[in-house]
């Protein structure tokens, strides 16, 4: 008999049931709550007169809709200015009390954005089945966690029965081999493989990302590639255990206490794959041969290296790729083999679920260093993922870094990734952004945006336009202004 | 949840790949507290020429003529006819309630992201997948005929054009038993309750280090 995938051994350890239709009953460890996909859930649960099953696997924050100006956030609840967004925040709030959950409120130090505050307080663990309302879930998979995004229904369903009704699904290897090139990250890699395998070829399967690229990684930069799974269709991104995981979970607030804590490394250290494991399907890239990516489109797929153009529509043989590439450039407003190093930007954000660690910081701060913000950008900023990475980030005295250079530096939240609070694009700007989805409208109605590593967000910041972070180094290149064509 | 036997409608061609849930439900929309009510801003930025706030009334605002749910001849569709990959990107269950709220029953496309799957049949919205040349000729017969309406049958899994044509389709058991009889998820897995109370205690003596009280 085939070992087990890593995605197996965590499927068998929490099957409470197979039911004989196709589906299964599995056991939920945690769940992750915000306010906006929760309402519903609790109101479901209240109407039914049903009760959580366990409390002590919830753990609730709001990020979607809060502001990220320090003036609003100091009036807590009272700055959000926008009425609805108000009654969600406080809905949370009210829900959390009301059914004795533990919520970071929106001026706890700890809070934060969900995929950054669960990590970030070990209350994601390995081997641990995780879920929330929200489809980058897949984050937390990183630590060898079976985890991904559910919806209201399936929040309520959690909540009563600290289950979820489940089919299993397929097994899919992505291997990233080699070294990175200088300048090359995590969220390269990420774009890359959606590049490669499209926004559908993870569908139906459970992505686990291996090969020593991958290993090489930090546990930043692990929950980065992770983040993305669902970027490629995939509900589920996994990375196996190992002395990365355990070493950055030593200590952490939820973390296994002293007494039981070798008893959970020796546990966590079978999560790996088997060497004999089988998967429905494997892909394999070279990390060596990745650029620094930059989106042009409308989907995360439309993506190229830095040193590319935006591809002309007429070179696809497939006539929905084409109408989909012409409605794509026709929304960004960019032309068929447009270099992308011409792309002029005028916001800039560097923040959300994807890239607001503390490592993303340190690398767009490694740029921005002693360096100006371009004149032509209207708006740069960046939004730390926590309370406590904010705090880390400025005892590193990155914050002044940032401000010396012309960012913003603000409170944390999701702000700009979906622009439910006040921060979003205008209609036709251009931003270079760290977060996950450039969808149409995503980051503001008719916004335009490019997904790029935070390293890359900082650099287009300083030229007002894309340019490749590995040509950088000290020469202040990215400051001149003849670097560029004009568009 | 309302259940889903038979259904028989007018279709709308909706003809784009990788339609995500942000281009179905706009976020400003996910301020809601409730689960009903997010039909008329359902595919917002393409149906109005305006940008959409929550709270608006819709009847003032200036409608994208071009856009096919706007066009006379599929006014009261109830089944969407799409492309590939349907209901990518975000988890937000607001989605299919924005397009059952609308007043769709069934959606046709070649495929489906996978939570959306999910969410839908959680929400009486039936997902059809039919394989990308049958897509192909529906598109063409819908665009050809006004007033194209298909038959579905869940029960025999067939969906019927106007020619007489039968077309079969795939659904899992436990997603159709569901739908055809209505049933309530979480009533379901309560059955279960001294299934999931063994299995728990089991899990908690294993690993400990799971649960935060038993510390």
């Amino acid at each position: 008999m085939a070992g087990q995938t890593l995605y197996d051994k965590l499927w068998s350890q929490h099957l409470v049931k197979e039911r004989g239709d196709g589906t299964a009953l599995i056991y939920i460890d945690r769940q992750l709550l915000h306010e906006v996909t929760s309402p519903q859930a609790f109101e479901g649960l209240r109407l039914a007169g049903r009760k959580p099953w366990r409390l002590d696997a919830n753990l609730a924050t709001p990020d979607h809709n809060v502001p990220t100006t320090l003036k609003e956030r100091a009036e807590g609840n009272a700055g959000i200015k926008d009425p609805t967004s108000l009654i969600q925040v406080q809905t949370l709030d009210d829900n959390c009390v009301e059914f004795g959950i533990e919520e970071f409120k929106i001026n706890d130090p700890r809070q934060g954005i969900v995929h950054v505050v669960g990590p970030e307080q070990g209350a994601t663990l390995p081997g641990m089945t995780v879920v929330c309302g929200d489809s980058h879930t897949a984050t937390h998979g990183a630590f060898g966690a079976l985890a991904h995004g559910i919806g209201t229904s399936e929040v309520e369903h959690v909540l009563a029965t600290q289950c979820l009704l489940a089919q299993k699904m397929k097994n899919m290897q992505v291997r990233v081999e080699g070294k990175l090139g200088t300048g090359v990250t995590s969220k390269d890699i990420v774009l890359a493989i959606i590049g490669r395998i499209g926004t559908a070829g993870g569908t139906g399967c459970a992505i686990e990302f291996a090969g020593s690229a991958i290993r090489d990684l930090s546990m930043e930069g692990r929950m980065t590639v992770c983040n993305m799974a669902i970027e490629a269709g995939a509900r589920v991104g996994l990375i196996a255990v190992d002395d990365t995981t355990i070493d950055y979970l030593r200590d952490r607030h939820y973390a296994p206490t002293a007494a039981q804590w070798e008893a959970a490394v020796a546990d966590w250290k079978n999560l790996v794959s088997d060497a004999d494991a089988r998967f429905d399907k494997v892909v394999t890239l070279d990390a060596a041969e990745i650029e620094p990516q930059v989106s042009w489109g409308t989907s995360p797929e439309m993506v190229t290296g830095i040193s590319g153009e935006v591809p002309d529509p007429a070179d696809s043989a497939d006539e929905t790729v084409q109408r989909g590439y012409s409605r794509a450039l026709d929304y960004m407003g960019l032309a068929p083999k447009q270099k992308i190093t011409d792309i002029r930007l005028d916001k800039v954000f560097i923040g959300s679920c994807t890239n607001s660690r503390i490592e993303d910081l340190r690398e767009a701060a490694k740029v921005a260093k002693g360096k100006k913000v371009a004149d032509s950008i209207m708006l740069a900023m960046v939004v730390p993922g926590s309370g406590l990475v904010k705090r880390q980030a400025e005892a590193e005295g990155l914050d002044r870094i940032f401000l010396d250079a012309g960012f913003e530096w603000r409170e944390p939240g999701c702000s700009m990734c979906l622009a439910m609070n006040a921060d979003k694009l205008g209609a036709g700007e251009h931003c270079a952004s760290t977060s996950n989805r450039n969808f149409e409208g995503r980051q503001g109605y008719g916004g335009r945006t490019h997904l790029v590593s935070p390293a890359m967000a900082a650099a287009a910041a300083i030229a007002g336009h894309f340019v490749d972070v590995r040509g950088l180094g000290n020469d202040g290149a990215a400051n001149d202004p003849t670097h560029v064509q004009e568009a | 949840m309302k259940k889903f036997d038979r259904h028989e409608g007018l279709v709308a061609p909706l003809d784009r790949a990788n339609v995500d849930t942000d281009l179905i439900i706009p976020k400003q929309f996910l301020k809601s507290i409730k689960r009903t009510g997010f039909g008329v801003n359902l595919f917002d930025e393409l149906r109005y020429l305006d940008e959409g706030e929550p709270g608006q009334d819709a009847s003032q605002r200036p409608l994208n003529s071009d856009f096919v749910l706007n066009q006379p001849r599929y006014q009261g569709a109830s089944i969407l006819l799409t492309r590939r990959n349907f209901g990518c990107g975000s988890s937000r269950e607001h989605a299919p309630w924005a397009l059952e709220d609308f007043g769709f029953r069934a959606v046709i496309a070649p495929s489906f992201a996978d939570i959306f799957y999910n969410n839908a049949f959680k929400n009486g919205l039936l997902l059809i997948p039919l394989a990308e040349d049958t897509v192909d000729r529906l598109f063409a017969e819908v665009a050809a005929s006004e007033g194209y309406r298909l038959d579905v049958d869940l029960e025999n899994q067939r969906v019927t054009t106007p020619s007489g044509e039968i077309i079969e389709f795939e659904v899992d058991a436990f997603r159709k038993q569901c739908l055809l009889e209505g049933l309530d998820d979480i009533g379901i897995t309560l059955k279960d309750e001294a299934a999931i109370r063994s299995f728990q205690d089991k899990h908690r003596a294993a690993r400990p280090w799971l649960f935060r009280d038993s510390a």
